[in-house]
């Protein structure tokens, strides 16, 4: 049944040359852990993409819920975690999924460092990887606000007065990032909308550009 | 393995075994594997955005709206609120409702929602269909009872009504019972 549904899509589309290209490519023994454990390190960044996939589909879902207004913020996560079935689960995957997508691009970062798979000619994948890597950072630090519990609201105003403090430009970029002259509802907005559609924009491009460039450029030789 | 497979031939009977291809185990466990870690946050994600449907229904309370003397048998509007906890957001809302007294002196109330599209009806509201319930929008009509008349695919909606100490309280709102 699938098999002839597949069929009769791909004798008018074409569609096996596509996910070929896309699904089959050779794995270097030396990236293969069953060849030598060891290089389960070559895992964390297929890792960092499958909890980012978690990510974004746990934040789809809270969605349905959430309010970004500061009357309701609270309420409605207050209510979405404890009122609604899997409630806890699905905040729970969102909160520690945030922490955990830090921790697998760290070690995936410091893999391809002491590989040195940063070198010629995958030196743009890298810079790309850095971008990825600040992306996921003001995702983070746009995430923390939106509870809008008391956490959250210092967590930003100390983040805003951070970044208050570059040369020159810190007044503009505080006023930027607050949306007005203190932390509230307008920096609430903000930051939500900076959240779901801005940084998951720009990582999705980065992510399309940094897949885009490791299958050009294949996983790089053995130490 | 193949040295089996031809000793087993020499006896004459052709041996059929239905294995698996490697590329297929490897296909099953990879993707069986994969399917139950993608499975595990579907499975909670969509739990949490179906819950609406799973919640019971609320109940509602009795609401006091007006005293019996003042109910006739021509329908008398009300108005009054109900506290309605509406997720995260509790107000008190407003409704509207229709209370007629029968001959026999039993009291019914109509909810104004018409059945057509939502709109508002009114008693009367048009000069050319007197003692009927008209909407404005779509020229909808309804008997004193309810029964429609035009347009509406269903007679009015009915409130759940109780009498006590002289006041009329309503409540729930249910499928009209007083026409077939």
């Amino acid at each position: 049944m699938l098999k002839s549904v597949y069929n009769w899509i791909d004798e008018r589309l074409d569609i096996t040359p596509m996910w070929r290209d896309v699904a089959d490519h050779e794995v270097p023994e030396h990236v293969n852990p069953a060849h030598h454990f060891s290089a389960f390190v070559y895992c964390f960044g297929g890792l960092t993409f499958f909890i980012t996939v978690i990510q974004i589909l746990s934040g789809m879902f809270l969605t349905m819920y959430y309010v970004d207004d500061i009357v309701n913020a609270y309420k409605s996560v207050d209510y979405l975690q404890h009122k609604v079935a899997f409630g806890v689960i699905v905040r729970g995957m969102h909160h520690w999924g945030a922490s955990l997508v830090i921790v697998m691009m760290f070690l995936h970062t410091l893999r391809v460092f002491f590989t040195g798979s940063y070198k010629a000619p995958r030196e743009m994948n890298w810079i790309v990887g850095m971008l990825i890597f600040f992306v996921m950072l003001g995702l983070g630090f746009t995430g923390y606000l939106l509870p809008w519990d008391n956490k959250a609201y210092f967590a930003t105003q100390v983040g805003i007065q951070i970044a208050a403090s570059v040369p020159i430009l810190g007044q503009y970029i505080e006023t930027f990032l607050q949306g007005g002259e203190i932390v509230g509802a307008q920096t609430l907005t903000r930051f939500f909308a900076l959240h779901v559609f801005f940084l998951p924009g720009a990582l999705l491009a980065l992510l399309g550009g940094h897949f885009f460039m490791i299958r050009k450029q294949g996983i790089s030789g053995p130490l | 393995m193949q040295d089996h497979n031809k000793e087993k031939q020499s006896h004459g009977k052709p041996v059929k075994r239905r294995e698996m291809s490697r590329r297929q185990f490897l296909s099953y466990t990879l993707g069986g594997t994969g399917g139950f870690m993608m499975s595990l946050p579907l499975i909670a994600n969509l739990r949490f955005a179906v819950d609406p449907l799973l919640q019971p229904k609320a109940e509602s309370d009795w609401v006091k709206v007006i005293e019996v003397e003042k109910v006739t048998d021509t329908p008398t509007s009300v108005n009054f609120e109900k506290n309605v906890v509406d997720g995260w957001y509790e107000s008190d809302k407003g409704f509207g409702a229709w209370i007629t007294k029968e001959a026999n002196g039993d009291i019914f109330a109509l909810s104004p929602i018409c059945k057509h599209l939502g709109c508002t009806v009114e008693w009367e509201k048009n000069v050319n269909y007197p003692n009927e319930y008209f909407c404005p929008c779509h020229a909808a009509r309804y008997t004193r009872d309810g029964k429609n008349l035009a347009v509406a695919p269903a007679p009015l909606d009915e409130y759940e009504v109780k009498v006590e100490n002289g006041f009329v309280y309503l409540s729930q709102i249910k499928p009209n019972t007083r026409v077939e």
